[in-house]
């Protein structure tokens, strides 16, 4: 992947009537990178990207786009395209009128806009559709529509608003291979938001998790599942057991009136910490073999694995596992020290 | 298609008040006979030979011609309102909404008739005038007042559709298309107009059949003199008494609005499935 960047969010804050919704954001974007901003709703990350397309202008900060600052540039003079959450196709156009929009502003003569009108209808997979309304087509369809609409002009960065929340499950699920493939056949930057982690997860490059309006990490989506920086993305990526526990020095906590060897250091003596430890990560094993015990007090079937509630004093552990243990039994439990993620905990504002 | 019963009460209601006075009004215009009475009708064209005279084909002219007029000043002056009406916050919206009805509350014929003591020889405006020093001016009993009086009172009509239609236009479009690259002017003419037209539809409609055929503001603000198509069917029935001469303009006036409201309708069509009237 190209290493320069091709968009910098410098210092971005922004204020609705006094609530600040993006609190002193930085990060960059690289060309021909997938990055999603990622987050629960209301954490700023439509805001964000608003910002980018220029919808809204930020209280602070700048937005820089290959070297120059383009904060108080209007959308319709950014080389950047969007995707929006509901499609925004024009109701009293066909899918042809549509998807030459762009190019009919832009003053391109007639036959190429044919030609590239074309070009982009094979491309996400609707040849012979020039002619259909747009109420006539399904969600998919229309979000394929709205989709050729941005990428027609070639922009240099596609902004892509959840596009796929308002598909089903199975077709979901085809649109994310299909928009990861047509990103790396196109070769143009993806900006995509999304609450949906394991989405962000499949499709993404770089992941931004966002909460609050502010940015909680920023990494591959291999880091950010393996190597969470708080609990709050350990929470929000995938399923975590979060507990209490202390540092009694480097490479030694306790957690659960027990005290295990762990990977992390340079945290303070005695300094009460959150433990994260992933429901995959804790292994079943023989009562006595146990270095943690308790009670199987629920099991669900999960398709892949079960889930099972261990209930271990007042601690409720989630075990994801294909062994499955009926509800009652006492089992003892089994974690690897490269597994257990330390995190310093957050303090509340 | 299967009625309910529930249904009965409304169509005997359209029938009494809709089906049997249109039926009436067919039945007058075909015919001639006794004044006001119903027997004795003898079958005629008459009264539609009657209106071909160019007396009365001018007072049709003139209707036409300060309906259009009247409907094109408020599209002109309502379009621009409407649009800076939808694009204030709800909060705000709603009160320039309620300026604008609040009128509408009080009697038509009492609204019309304050435009009286405004206009008149020795009223407000002419008062003003003089006591700064210049000659009174010949403001009211000509064209210029009937049509202010028309504009003045159908503009809400024209405002509230077009109004209506473009809040409901989703901002996210509007947003798509400087997206796409369109400067406001831009994005105004291809994507917030055509999204307009069944509002702008609506209020030509909603203007021009009751600028057509009034004959209260042209009665009020044009003086005794002033003859328009309302005022020659009123004239007709009230004082002339010939019911079928009087019937035959309304059925003449009736296809005259039909056929428009038709082309009007076309051009909505075109653009969006199903209009409002046809």
């Amino acid at each position: 992947m190209d290493k320069t960047h091709i968009i910098d969010l410098k210092n971005i804050s922004m204020e609705y009537d006094g609530t600040k919704v993006l609190d002193n954001i930085n990060f960059y974007i690289r060309k021909n990178e997938f990055l999603t901003l990622l987050g629960p709703s209301g954490c700023g990350k439509t805001t964000t990207l608003r910002i980018i397309g220029g919808f809204e202008k930020p209280t602070e900060g700048r937005v820089i786009f290959e070297g120059r600052d383009i904060t108080n540039i209007p959308p319709y003079e950014r080389q950047i395209n969007t995707v929006f959450q509901k499609y925004a196709l024009f109701p009293h156009m066909n899918v042809f009128e549509n998807i030459a929009f762009g190019l009919k502003i832009k003053k391109v003569p007639k036959d190429e806009i044919e030609k590239r009108v074309k070009e982009m209808l094979r491309l996400v997979n609707l040849r012979g559709f020039e002619k259909r309304s747009i109420d006539s087509l399904s969600g998919g369809q229309q979000q394929r529509v709205a989709i050729a609409r941005a990428l027609v002009n070639e922009p240099k960065v596609l902004l892509l608003d959840e596009p796929l929340g308002a598909l089903d499950l199975k077709l979901r699920k085809e649109m994310q291979t299909e928009l990861k493939n047509m990103q790396k056949r196109v070769g143009i930057t993806f900006v995509y938001v999304t609450h949906d982690q394991e989405e962000a997860l499949t499709m993404s490059d770089t992941i931004v998790v966002m909460d609050k309006g502010q940015i909680q990490q920023i990494g591959t989506p291999v880091d950010i599942y393996n190597e969470p920086e708080n609990a709050f993305v350990a929470k929000f990526i995938g399923e975590s057991n979060i507990v209490d526990g202390i540092m009694h020095e480097d490479y030694v906590v306790e957690f659960a009136n027990r005290v295990f060897e762990c990977v992390d250091k340079g945290f303070e003596k005695k300094e009460e910490v959150d433990v994260v430890i992933r429901p995959e990560d804790l292994e079943i094993v023989p009562l006595e073999e146990g270095q943690l015990n308790g009670v199987v007090t629920s099991v669900t079937f999960k398709g892949v694995h079960y889930e099972m509630i261990v209930k271990d004093g007042n601690i409720d552990w989630m075990i994801h596992s294909t062994i499955m243990e009926p509800v009652g039994t006492e089992i003892g439990m089994r974690v690897l020290p490269e597994n257990i993620h330390i995190m310093k905990k957050v303090v509340e504002k | 298609m299967r009625m309910k019963w529930t249904s009965y009460p409304y169509i005997l209601w359209m029938i009494i008040f809709i089906v049997v006075p249109l039926a009436l009004i067919l039945l007058y215009s075909f015919t001639v006979g006794e004044e006001g009475g119903i027997t004795n009708l003898r079958f005629s064209l008459d009264n539609f030979r009657r209106f071909l005279d160019p007396k009365y084909l001018d007072v049709l002219w003139i209707s036409i011609n300060l309906a259009l007029k009247s409907t094109l000043i408020t599209m002109v002056l309502g379009y621009p309102l409407a649009m800076i009406i939808a694009k204030e916050k709800p909060k705000k919206r709603n009160v320039m909404i309620l300026l604008l009805v609040i009128p509408m509350w009080m009697n038509f014929l009492l609204r019309t008739y304050a435009w009286l003591t405004l206009l008149g020889k020795n009223g407000f405006i002419n008062y003003i005038i003089t006591k700064l020093g210049f000659a009174p001016l010949n403001l009211i009993y000509n064209d210029r007042a009937v049509l202010l009086g028309m504009v003045y009172n159908f503009l809400p009509f024209m405002v509230l559709p077009i109004y209506s239609v473009l809040v409901k236009i989703d901002k996210s479009l509007i947003e798509a298309a400087e997206d796409l690259g369109a400067n406001k002017f831009e994005v105004f003419s291809k994507v917030t107009f055509p999204l307009s037209i069944p509002g702008i539809i609506t209020g030509i409609t909603m203007v021009f059949m009751p600028a057509v055929s009034t004959f209260v503001i042209s009665r009020l603000l044009g003086g005794g003199q002033y003859m328009l198509i309302g005022n020659l069917v009123e004239q007709q029935y009230l004082w002339v008494g010939d019911w079928h001469f009087g019937s035959a303009i309304s059925i003449i006036m009736m296809a005259f609005i039909l056929v428009t409201m038709a082309i009007t309708a076309k051009f909505d069509n075109q653009k969006e499935g199903g209009g409002g009237l046809w």
